[in-house]
């Protein structure tokens, strides 16, 4: 089950270890396609020409493989959608919950991962 | 410093903007589109758009994008993401300079900010979105299952949306400013029928506390003139639109007592060569079908000027 955004999606949970431990930095946004989450894919498509050094990836938050997501303790206090993960170095750097716009995103990117 | 120069900017990427730079490029006009987020607009947060002609259902990102594209591909330069430091519309060459350095002229102005939903700008409103705070229902209402929540406004989204929410809260609160509901009068019948709606008029959420996630709100009643704590998980905000004008303000634009933008009968505001279109216009109605017809009369109006300024 994937969502049926123009990034690159991760299916599993298997997947997500994979990537978290092959990329260096990783933006992961588990939601759904409503108004809190669809401009929070359209902002991640944007930045992805900017920020090649990211990999930008989305999430179906209601499959069962999205619980290694739900679950983080970071996320233990979330309570709207969507939960947007921060992996660096395969550990969770900084997650947010709802919507963001982009200057929020791009301060977390530049924080934790570098500039662009 | 570069400046670049354009027949017309087109500030804003909903659905008025994009058609107004999909006519204009057309006619051959060199158009920039700007917008403070993404392209779409408010068009992109809908899940499901089932009243737009020629498609039986379509999703509002996938409408968003087939505009974007259709405008991209007819020549048009869109910026997303930009945030506006300074206008000047009164010369005949209009100029507007970004915050991240880069300045634009134009011959004419397109203004297609849309609208956004009101906040209700009160101590730990950003802290606590997303942590019990939200602005949809049907995204967040079953992270509330069993729990009691607040819902604040009184029009037809606050009432509608209260009844919706008593499908997983335990009890919901509707907190509305007046001392009667503006929404549809079948809309307060739900309400006043369900058992699980406390309803508090004239009464305002002064503060929202907690220290990991909301735990209560402070409220004012307007009656007794008291404060008193209400404890709840979430609150859910419905209190209406307002048009993204807040950099025209005190400019030569004029707006309405809403800060709507004021135009006639041909998207013309009061300034020559500025045209605008879509939600953030003074009207009555907000509907995608009305923001394209109004990008397409802003659009030919503004060939139009700039026809008649090369003559």
């Amino acid at each position: 089950m994937v969502l049926p955004t123009n990034l690159k999606h991760v299916a599993t949970a298997a997947e997500l270890n994979e990537l978290i431990n092959s990329e260096a930095n990783v933006m992961v946004c588990c939601g759904r396609m409503g108004p809190m989450c669809i401009p929070v894919y359209g902002i991640m498509e944007e930045l992805e020409d900017e920020y090649k050094h990211v990999a930008f990836r989305d999430m179906m938050f209601d499959s069962p493989e999205a619980a290694v997501i739900r679950n983080l303790p970071e996320c233990r206090s979330f309570m709207g959608l969507p939960f947007t993960v921060y992996f660096k170095d395969g550990k969770v750097a900084a997650a947010t919950s709802s919507i963001q716009n982009r200057d929020q995103i791009t301060t977390i990117l530049d924080r934790e991962f570098g500039k662009a | 410093m570069q400046t670049t120069h354009y027949d017309s900017i087109i500030i804003g990427a909903g659905p008025a903007g994009l058609t107004a730079g999909i006519y204009l490029s057309r006619a051959k006009a060199k158009v920039l589109i700007l917008d403070s987020g993404v392209a779409g607009g408010q068009m992109i947060l809908t899940h499901e758009i089932a009243n737009y002609p020629g498609f039986e259902s379509i999703s509002g990102y996938e409408l968003s994008n087939n505009m974007r594209k259709q405008a991209k591909n007819l020549g048009c330069d869109i910026l997303s993401g930009i945030s506006i430091q300074d206008i000047d519309f009164e010369s005949t060459v209009k100029t507007l300079s970004l915050s991240n350095g880069n300045h634009y002229t134009a011959d004419t102005i397109i203004l297609a900010t849309g609208g956004r939903s009101r906040s209700l700008g009160v101590a730990g409103e950003e802290k606590f979105k997303g942590k019990g705070i939200s602005y949809c229902a049907t995204c967040d209402g079953d992270f509330f299952t069993g729990k009691e929540i607040a819902v604040v406004g009184g029009g037809n989204s606050a009432l509608e949306e209260a009844v919706s929410l008593t499908k997983y809260a335990s009890k919901v609160t509707l907190i509305h400013q007046f001392d009667h509901f503006q929404g549809f009068e079948h809309a307060q019948e739900q309400v006043r029928e369900n058992d699980k709606i406390d309803i508090r008029l004239s009464s305002t959420i002064v503060s929202f506390n907690g220290d990991e996630h909301l735990e209560s709100v402070t409220v004012e009643d307007h009656v007794s003139n008291k404060r008193y704590d209400l404890p709840l998980n979430g609150v859910f905000i419905f209190i209406g639109y307002e048009a993204n004008t807040d950099f025209l303000n005190g400019r030569c634009i004029h707006l309405n007592e809403r800060h709507e933008i004021v135009v006639d009968s041909q998207m013309q505001t009061n300034v020559a060569g500025v045209f605008a279109a879509g939600d953030a216009v003074a009207k009555r109605h907000r509907q995608i079908t009305l923001a394209v017809a109004d990008g397409t009369l802003a659009a030919l109006n503004a060939m139009e000027y700039l026809n008649n300024k090369k003559r």
